[in-house]
């Protein structure tokens, strides 16, 4: 289906309300960086459980989509170090959570494969190692390569800086990591940004996510972080 | 054994030791921990650009003032020198794996004769999960370990086989720890410099993996650098 021409802008909680038991959310970040901190807290504020979640890391238990985890919204995390999460692991060993660890720029290939149309990637990133069990490996011009397969998502969370009524996106500092990424592999893609400007406000050599790939805006709220961040 | 070092000196010393190792130009990756420290003993006659795998090229020294919009791989606040850039995650991790790096310094577990690095997770405890390395030691041009020389407990980490789970096989290029400075090449370990306290047969002590030694072998570079 169609995305809208010029999106529209949402709060927090409204924008969640696509996100439904049993789904996957890929939602963007690294660390403190680049989280949607906003519609995080939506998410877990509505309740919704039974997720998959797929981020780079867990963030920390009482941080960002960290507290989906604590919350025991998530029956699955697909992610690359979950270690400053004591939740995520503690879940883990209990047999409450399921846990996919990939090595992080397998993640992101994987994500753009997702996004991108590809039916997998080669890497060389994991050969030898426990990555490798249950992995096809694809020997080219003498080189041992892993074939990763996609990954996508119901719906993408992510954070940019400012966006224009047709959902272009621009990103500042390290925040932007996995954003623009994600932004491509999933079915319903929601942005929380600093501002939404007005369509041609924004230059066109600045924009990195072009508007096509978002359904809905949402303006960071005054959580601690979203402030900070 | 050799005398016990201050842990802030050993710590101090690995960095310095290491800081030593680039060209002007080079692109770098710092791991968390002593890695770290590397950035504060560049020689002022060479320019390194230091890479992070969430996505800063030509970052600088942490900020008086933390801003959550410019963090390093740690989570650490960072500044961005003139010239220096923002990527997205896959454009980092594509200079990584790309070999667009020209060195990694990353801390390790366990290290074997043969370049085998360990340093992602121990099994029966909780699995952080294996982040960045697995790329960075595959993608970078070389690998540089920062280690202490045995474990906490004083066992050997420089072995023979590791015993943990491999980040990867066959990738390290160099290990410094406070005693002394191994390289690997083509499968085998060389020792290179020792420190001015400890001796030949102190290092084969504490060292279980198998080496030769440099002709001739000379003393740990930097250590005469050091302040009381």
């Amino acid at each position: 289906m169609a995305k809208k021409v010029i999106k529209p802008v949402l709060s927090a909680a409204e924008a969640v309300k696509c996100i439904k038991p049993g789904m996957s959310v890929i939602i963007g970040g690294f660390n403190y960086g680049g989280i949607p901190y906003t519609l995080v807290d939506a998410l877990v504020e509505s309740g919704v459980g039974e997720l998959t979640l797929i981020a780079n890391d867990t963030a920390y238990e009482d941080v960002g989509h960290g507290k989906l985890v604590a919350n025991g919204q998530v029956k699955k995390v697909v992610a690359s170090h979950v270690g400053l999460n004591k939740k995520t692991g503690q879940f883990y060993m209990e047999g409450k959570l399921e846990l996919e660890l990939c090595p992080q720029g397998t993640f992101v290939e994987r994500i753009r494969a997702g996004g991108f149309g590809l039916g997998g990637i080669l890497t060389p990133t994991g050969v030898g190692t426990v990555v490798e069990e249950g992995k096809q490996v694809l020997e080219i011009d003498g080189k041992k390569y892993l074939l990763e397969l996609p990954l996508r998502a119901n719906v993408a969370l992510i954070r940019a800086y400012q966006a224009d009524r047709m959902g272009n996106l621009t990103y500042f500092g390290t925040n932007r990591n996995f954003n623009p990424i994600m932004a491509t592999a999933a079915d319903y893609v929601v942005a929380e940004v600093d501002s939404v400007l007005e369509v041609g406000e924004l230059d066109p050599n600045e924009i990195v996510t072009p508007g096509i790939l978002i359904d809905a805006l949402v303006v960071k709220g005054d959580n601690y972080y979203a402030n900070r961040t | 054994m050799p005398i016990e070092l201050n842990e802030e000196m050993v710590r101090q010393r690995i960095a310095r030791r290491i800081a030593r190792e680039f060209h002007d130009g080079d692109v770098v990756n710092l791991g968390i921990g002593i890695p770290t420290l590397v950035s504060d003993y560049i020689p002022e006659d060479v320019r390194v650009i230091f890479q992070t795998e969430n996505g800063a090229v030509g970052a600088g020294p942490a900020p008086d003032k933390s801003d959550l919009r410019f963090i390093g791989a740690g989570g650490r606040p960072l500044t961005i020198l003139p010239g220096g850039c923002f990527v997205a995650s896959d454009l980092s991790f594509g200079l990584i794996r790309g070999g667009h790096v020209d060195a990694t310094v990353l801390g390790a577990l366990q290290v074997s004769q043969e370049g085998d690095l360990a340093n992602w997770m121990v099994p029966g405890k909780i699995v952080p999960g294996m982040g960045g390395a697995m790329d960075l030691v595959v993608g970078a041009r070389r690998v540089i370990i920062a280690t202490t020389h045995t474990t906490k407990k004083g066992e050997a980490k420089i072995l023979r086989k590791c015993t943990l789970p491999l980040t990867a096989k066959g990738v390290v290029k160099l290990i410094a720890t406070e005693y002394a400075v191994f390289s690997i090449e083509k499968g085998q370990l060389k020792l290179l410099e020792i420190a001015p306290e400890t001796t030949l047969d102190e290092i084969r002590a504490i060292t279980e993996a198998d080496f030769t030694v440099a002709d001739p072998l000379i003393t740990m570079q930097g250590t005469e650098e050091e302040k009381a």
